[in-house]
């Protein structure tokens, strides 16, 4: 049986593993291609860098980084952040990504999944979407959760799928950066909706919290930063955990 | 040295990055004198079989795979084109392993494609020896080779049990992409190495 995927997510700026603390700003925690060899040590199944570079400029370096990181990593890894075009993802794929998250652009434009995954395969596209709920609806934003679109997640998750997305990297925008756990119940009922897999993402605060989206939330894999960043859970510990409690994880 | 067969078939910077980790020398070629020279080939293969069997066929390569002596390792697609057929668009393979690539029905406990870790079980090659027991590996693919006298690997999606890996004389395939699955994937790339 395919084994439930444990990925850390690697916010990226200038080639420096960032995170937002307590809207203190952003505290550089580390180098990027040494932290992701590390948690591919640490038995992480896959990876996902986002860049969230402020400018062009840092654009061609994440480029440059992705290429660095494909050299080095021996796990499967996810690339995203302001990729607007086929070209944007075929750069990244050229430099060794093995998959690229789109959010925002697809929502402007969702033909641009069937262009990628047309041309690359279904598998390379993962449909990243941040949704939070509005008076009972959960409806797809954009940036960081600031801008609400007209699209109903449920609706857009089955598109997505429809339009060949391979995956679906959902956020709860509502859960994201509380600790308090994962949005469980959309989760259940996004799975049993959808034939692609599922990776859950925003609100891990302990072991127990991945664990409950991985059995009751149905989710395929668990995202998380920092739980992970910041040496709260280590990874082994988490699996362990896991494991104990009949969840399928690759130890 | 090993020649990696350079036939447009998708995304091969990962397996050239594998070989660089490993040390090895390696030419990315679609010249059949260059290939057939080689101490050891590697056939890659991502996305659809009938594109890339066309594509071999395209660039006159059926022939001088079909001859090679030396040690060859089809990955993922590469392995499925290798095969007799697949369901894939029917695509016609090079018949070297005898079997046949089908669909993976649909099943909502097993999602398609399968994707993700699994397990290699019934180990029974050089290709896999030294690892550790029912090892894991990384999968990405909606179809699989069945079960045959060439299978030395199974692994289990759902209710299927697949050629996870398949040996005939020289000619060896994994379903599974050893160059993204991590100490084992880099141990099984070394055994190919030193077959």
């Amino acid at each position: 049986m395919v084994a439930k995927r444990i990925i850390p997510c690697l916010d990226v700026r200038d080639g420096h593993v960032v995170k937002g603390i307590n809207f203190e700003g952003l505290r550089e925690v580390g180098d990027a291609v040494e932290m992701g060899v590390r948690y591919g040590e640490e038995g992480a199944d896959e990876l996902v860098y986002l860049d969230i570079s402020a400018s062009q400029e840092e654009r061609r370096t994440f480029v440059e980084l992705v290429s660095r990181i494909a050299l080095r990593l021996n796990i499967p890894f996810t690339v995203g952040g302001g990729i607007r075009t086929v070209d944007d993802a075929a750069r990244l794929l050229d430099a060794g990504a093995d998959k690229i998250t789109v959010n925002s652009a697809a929502l402007a434009d969702p033909a641009l999944i069937s262009r990628i995954a047309g041309r690359y395969g279904s598998q390379f596209v993962v449909c990243a979407i941040d949704a939070k709920r509005i008076d009972g609806v959960w409806r797809a934003t954009t940036h960081g959760g600031t801008r609400l679109t007209d699209r109903e997640l449920y609706s857009w998750a089955s598109e997505v799928e429809e339009r060949g997305a391979g995956e679906i990297l959902f956020t709860s925008m509502d859960h994201d950066g509380t600790k308090a756990g994962y949005a469980c119940e959309v989760y259940a009922r996004l799975a049993d909706r959808l034939r692609i897999p599922l990776i859950a993402s925003g609100g891990a605060g302990s072991a127990e919290d991945i664990a409950e989206v991985l059995t009751t939330g149905k989710a395929d894999a668990a995202l998380a930063a920092s739980i992970f960043h910041f040496g709260e859970i280590p990874i082994p510990e988490l699996k362990r955990m896991l494991r104990s409690r009949n969840i399928n994880v690759r130890i | 040295m090993t020649a990696i067969v350079d036939y447009d078939s998708g995304n091969i910077r990962s397996v050239v990055n594998a070989l660089e980790r490993l040390g090895e020398d390696y030419v990315l070629t679609a010249d059949p004198a260059v290939i057939a020279a080689a101490p050891r080939v590697l056939l890659p293969g991502v996305g659809n079989a009938a594109e890339a069997v066309s594509k071999l066929r395209a660039r006159g390569l059926e022939p001088v795979i079909r001859r090679l002596r030396q040690p060859v390792l089809g990955i993922c697609v590469g392995m499925q084109i290798l095969c007799r057929d697949s369901e894939e668009d029917d695509a016609q393979g090079l018949g070297i392993f005898d079997t046949h690539v089908r669909r993976f029905p649909a099943d909502p406990e097993a999602k398609v494609p399968h994707m993700g870790w699994n397990r290699l079980e019934n180990l029974e090659s050089k290709l896999l020896r030294d690892l550790p027991p029912q090892p894991w590996v990384y999968f990405v693919h909606g179809y699989y080779a069945g079960l045959c006298p060439d299978t030395v690997a199974t692994c289990t999606h759902g209710a299927v049990r697949f050629s996870a890996a398949l040996k005939y004389e020289n000619y060896y395939g994994t379903q599974f992409h050893p160059e993204k699955s991590g100490d084992t994937g880099e141990k099984i790339l070394q055994n190919f190495l030193h077959l």
